[in-house]
């Protein structure tokens, strides 16, 4: 999916918050641990990370509460000023942007929509969603004609004139999409947006999300603490322990090679076969003969076939052209769950 | 975490110690004075050891006041201050002054305040908003009323708009909310004349001076509550505002401000409030109006006509109370697309068309416009004449009140005062720091001696000690009263009483609750058929003057046998809610000048009529936090000691009391504070405190020495805040309360 140069690029960031972090953390030596820099009295909201988005690409955060996830995805916007290390935003040092700058940055090419929505109280859905549109100085009539068709798009026609307190947790989080959706960013962070939602509404608002972002084809930071979420949605997943990301790679990946003993725990109770691609098994160097299945195809949607089946190699196919082939034990392997 | 709470607990232990051998040292030196082994030196400053401190506080005041040339630019203001004022004048009450419109008719600021009411609230506020003008116009205190109002108007404004700037100043920047946090407190706790005489001798005698010293009066606490709503604004529609690109105005204009709307519309109300407080209060210093028409009225002991005032400012302030408080509760509601400019905005319309209507309506009926001398409906003079020739000399109400005046003077207030005196000054002293290091901590009590080291070396300790004893004494008989009461009135509903058990303690309480339910029925229905029986009297029903004895007593009592079967069988389990909360909630926004009226009325000018208004005062905080410490207790926690199998009464020692009792704390600091600021005005009724010494410096535009009395008052309140706050959050925090 990465197709030219990345949106962001971070290298080494670093995030302390205590009392002087900046000339501690020049002068702390190597190595030392989350709970080490504690000890100290600073905590590690982001430790030494970095890692790229590209374009388009839909990257997931993980991890549990305190793991640092909320933090860089505001030190990617600059809601937090970084402690060490560098940002780029689309080649911008985003350390380096003036106050004016960087609101310019906001207004132009960046939305954001928040676990408890972030609505102003006093503002209906139609003000809430036009309220980025206000503060760049559109008119007030090509503002609204925005907000509309946004509040189309996230299907709360009829609720313009609402005001937040009066609709539901699902409905509020549409209006916090939609406002972040007025300014047509190119990038667009998500942090637990659905968290806070019941799971049937959860569900919901997922399928809803997919369509959008087929739809848009943003370059996104999604935050959740929920893998099945990140699993639906992700492109790549990083997963953060104590500010750092212990891996970062897609689903597959993390699920059958995971990186460290946290990611191997985190991804235990996983449903493998719901996971891994026929694309993943596939191995260049074997053929196997008769009907190919689909490189896209999960281990499970490929369940009734691998049972069936008697070939000990099953082609695997993109399109037309064949890819390589899977070993039927493999496929079998991972949809029972033996090791 | 908990090891770092152990070695907390640990510490505080041997922190604790020094308390002790205080404690110890502050007894035995007591002992020795009453043994009369301690040189007088050591019992009382000696005169010659008190620091000349008001003659340097005059200087001070002068070097600020005319070399600095203060004086000029207060003086310059106070021309720019009058202007407006006049201004506001002139469209109130008609004083003869720019625009030279005025004044507005009754009818139609009546009827605008009932629009608002409606708006707000429906239709109870619409006619609280109306009906307290229309009261004020019926009853001829129209002008009085406007004078007061027109300082209002222009104090409320004003405090608002420094209260907000100062606030969104603290918050901006730590410093200034470590600089200001101090003042702020001292502000708060310093007594109202200590206000009055630098407005005075700043901006003239007069409605200027009032509205300076109400300004300032009210100006803390909408600081307070303006950084506390931006302080509480969730993060997250801060990142949002951000994330929208907001500039750093834009952030304050559409995110921070709107956002803190509660907390700033609360700041509204407590400013509204106080500044009505004070606003009467400023009749000391000779502002016209409701103050000091009241204070006057009380001075001649015409208790009619002072009652009538009293309900006028009583009226005032509630109606202005739960107005600003609906404002505060009223969420923005949504019109449907497409609703019309009219509808969207009827109540603005409606106002605009009704302020208007009365306008024209006032040129063609006098009435309407402003009420008479001769057409006013006030009885105050033949009240006046009841009270003191009727009511007053009721036998019962007589025998009663003698006896407690007798009973307090002699067997509490005398004796307290005189146990307090008889202490040694240094041994005082150790007990307050021993005090605030036992229940808060040692910064508390270096805090608290360098505050009493002010009060003993001020040369004026014998009167704030005496002081201390009104406040006392008042605030804990308010406790005895209103602790039981709140318990009452946070308790369920009350079940029937067993006789079958037996005697015990649950058959004891019952038939005390049951009697005390009885008889606030009981004195509910009096003041019924009092009332009501001289409604008939006056009306002349049963012919003129000469009533004979028996009618009058078998109308009374036909009366009162009425009212108390309504009062039992259709409000009495309303009474309870009604009575207590409601009560409270609206004692609390009258303003502390009222309190001295039935004080008055029921003790003449006496100090039993001074602690009488005090406690009145203190018992409604102490009502108000009891019963939310109470009614705040988990349920789970009552009903666990409920399984367990606890009593009733059980269950208020072991569980209620103790997870209340920080909130209590708090209820019980803030009477201390309102006690004290009470003993002030008491000053009025002619006590030997420091009030009375406040009240003559008033006279004789004494500054150093007023600065130094007030700062005796702030001291000591502050010492029993700081100690009270740090134990009651001390204790909330152990209790995993907050």
């Amino acid at each position: 999916m990465t197709n030219d140069a990345p949106v962001i690029s971070c290298k080494n960031v670093w995030k302390l918050f205590g009392p002087n972090p900046e000339s501690y953390l020049a002068s702390m030596p190597e190595g030392k641990s989350f709970d080490d820099i504690r000890a100290d009295g600073y905590i590690a909201g982001v430790k030494d990370v970095s890692i790229e988005v590209g374009r388009g690409e839909m990257l997931v955060i993980m991890g549990l509460s305190g793991s640092g996830k909320s933090t860089l995805v505001r030190c990617f916007s600059r809601l937090h000023d970084i402690t060490g290390g560098t940002i780029e935003v689309e080649g911008q040092d985003i350390m380096s942007l003036s106050e004016k700058e960087l609101i310019e940055l906001r207004r132009n090419k960046m939305g954001m929509v928040f676990q408890s929505f972030g609505l102003l109280p006093h503002r209906t859905v139609l003000e809430n969603v036009a309220f980025p549109l206000e503060m760049r100085g559109q008119d007030r009539h090509t503002r609204r004609e925005r907000a509309l068709e946004v509040i189309k798009l996230v299907g709360l026609e009829g609720r313009e004139e609402y005001f937040p307190r009066e609709l539901s947790g699902g409905q509020q989080q549409r209006v916090g999409i939609a406002r972040s959706l007025a300014i047509e960013p190119d990038i667009w962070f998500l942090d637990e947006p659905f968290s806070a939602l019941d799971p049937l509404i959860r569900r919901e608002m997922q399928d809803e999300f997919l369509r959008l972002q087929e739809l848009l084809g943003k370059t996104i930071v999604f935050i959740t603490h929920d893998f099945d979420e990140a699993l639906r949605l992700a492109d790549r997943i990083a997963i953060m322990k104590d500010g750092a990301v212990e891996q970062c790679d897609t689903p597959d990946q993390i699920v059958l090679n995971p990186a460290t003993e946290y990611v191997r725990k985190f991804t235990e109770e996983i449903d493998k076969a719901r996971v891994v691609h026929a694309s993943v098994l596939a191995k260049a160097d074997q053929k196997g003969a008769g009907e190919p299945v689909q490189a896209d195809e999960t281990v499970q949607d490929m369940a009734r076939l691998l049972v069936a089946d008697k070939r000990k190699v099953i082609p695997v196919a993109k399109g037309d052209t064949i890819i390589g082939g899977m070993n039927r034990q493999d496929a079998l392997d991972i949809l029972l769950g033996a090791s | 975490m908990s090891m770092e709470a152990n070695i907390e607990n640990a510490s505080s232990g041997v922190w604790k110690k020094p308390a002790m051998l205080l404690f110890i040292f502050a007894v035995a030196l007591t002992l020795l004075q009453w043994l009369g082994l301690l040189p007088e030196s050591l019992h009382r400053l000696p005169e010659s050891l008190v620091p000349p401190l008001a003659p340097i506080l005059d200087a001070i005041f002068n070097f600020i006041k005319d070399d600095l040339h203060l004086i000029d630019l207060t003086r310059w203001l106070t021309g720019g201050l009058q202007w407006i004022i006049d201004a506001s004048s002139n469209l109130l009450f008609g004083k003869r002054r720019w625009p030279n419109i005025g004044p507005i008719p009754w009818t139609a600021i009546a009827a605008v305040a009932g629009i608002v009411g409606y708006y707000l609230g429906g239709w109870r506020l619409a006619f609280l908003g109306a009906g307290t003008f229309v009261w004020t116009a019926l009853i001829g205190q129209w002008k009085l009323a406007m004078e007061t109002m027109s300082v209002l108007v222009v104090a409320v404004p004003v405090a608002f708009f420094v209260g907000l700037l100062l606030g969104i100043w603290a918050w901006k920047s730590r410093t200034v909310e470590a600089a200001l946090s101090p003042i702020l407190s001292i502000l708060q706790t310093i007594p109202f004349f200590t206000y009055l005489l630098p407005a005075v001798i700043f901006f003239k005698v007069g409605p200027t001076a009032g509205a300076v010293a109400t300004t300032v009066y009210a100006i803390p606490p909408m600081v307070l509550m303006t950084t506390l709503g931006l302080k509480k604004v969730s993060p997250e529609v801060i990142e949002a505002g951000k994330m929208s690109g907001c500039t750093r105005w834009q952030m304050m204009r559409h995110v921070y401000i709107p956002s803190a709307r509660t907390e700033i519309l609360v700041g509204v109300n407590q400013v509204i409030m106080l500044s009505l407080a004070m606003v009467v209060l400023t009749a000391f210093i000779g502002m016209p109006g409701l103050g000091a028409k009241l204070l006057a009225m009380m001075g001649s002991f015409k208790l009619g006509r002072s009652i009538e005032i009293g309900i006028t400012i009583v009226l005032l302030a509630v109606m202005l109370d739960r107005l600003t408080k609906a404002w505060v509760a009223k969420q923005p509601e949504h019109f449907e697309r497409g609703t019309s400019w009219f509808v969207r905005h009827k109540f603005l319309v409606g106002s605009v068309l009704a302020f208007v209507g009365c306008i024209l309506l006032a040129q063609v009926w006098e009435l309407a416009s402003e009420i008479g001398r001769k057409q006013h409906f006030s009885q105050g003079k033949a009240l006046d004449a009841y009270v003191k020739k009727d009511l007053l000399q009721t036998p019962a109400l007589k025998s009663v009140t003698e006896t407690l005046r007798w009973f307090m003077n002699i067997y509490v207030l005398i004796p307290f005062r005189n146990f307090l005196l008889s202490i040694p000054m240094p041994a005082f002293v150790a007990f307050v720091v021993a005090f605030a290091w036992y229940m808060a901590g040692r910064k508390q009590a270096l805090i608290a001696l360098a505050f009493f080291s002010w009060v003993a070396f001020s040369g004026w300790w014998d009167r704030s000690v005496i002081t201390i004893s009104y406040v006392l004494t008042s605030t804990f008989a308010a406790a005895i009263i209103a602790i039981p009461l709140a318990v009452w009135g946070a308790s369920p509903p009350a079940q029937r009483i067993n006789f079958s058990n037996g005697f015990n303690m649950n058959l004891v309480i019952g038939l005390i609750s049951l009697i005390f339910r009885r008889s606030v029925i009981f004195m509910a229905s009096l003041i019924v058929a009092g009332t009501l029986r001289y409604m008939l009297w006056k009306l002349g029903v049963f012919g003129g003057e000469e009533v004979s004895p028996v009618l009058y007593s078998f109308v009374f009592w036909v009366i009162f046998a009425i009212s108390f079967y309504v009062i039992w069988r259709y409000v009495g389990q309303m009474l309870r809610d009604v009575f207590l909360l409601l009560a409270a909630d609206t004692a609390q926004t009258f303003p502390s000048f009222v309190y001295l009226l039935p004080a008055i009325m029921l003790f003449s000018i006496t100090p039993i009529a001074v602690l009488f208004a005090i406690m009145v005062f203190a018992m409604v905080p102490l009502i108000r936090y009891t019963i939310e410490g109470l009614r705040n207790v988990q349920s789970e926690m009552t009903e666990s000691a409920d399984m367990s199998g606890a009593t009733r009464m059980q269950k208020l020692w072991s569980v209620q009391f103790p997870l209340a009792l920080p909130t209590m704390a708090v209820g019980f600091n803030q009477a201390l504070m309102f006690a004290f600021f009470m003993t002030m005005i008491a000053a009025y009724i002619g006590t030997v405190d420091l009030g009375q010494e406040l009240q003559r410096t008033l006279a004789g535009a004494d500054m150093g020495k007023n600065f130094v009395l007030g700062l005796n008052v702030a001291f000591m309140a502050l010492t029993f805040d700081l100690v009270i706050m740090k134990w009651a959050s001390d204790k909330k925090k152990l209790l995993g309360l907050d």
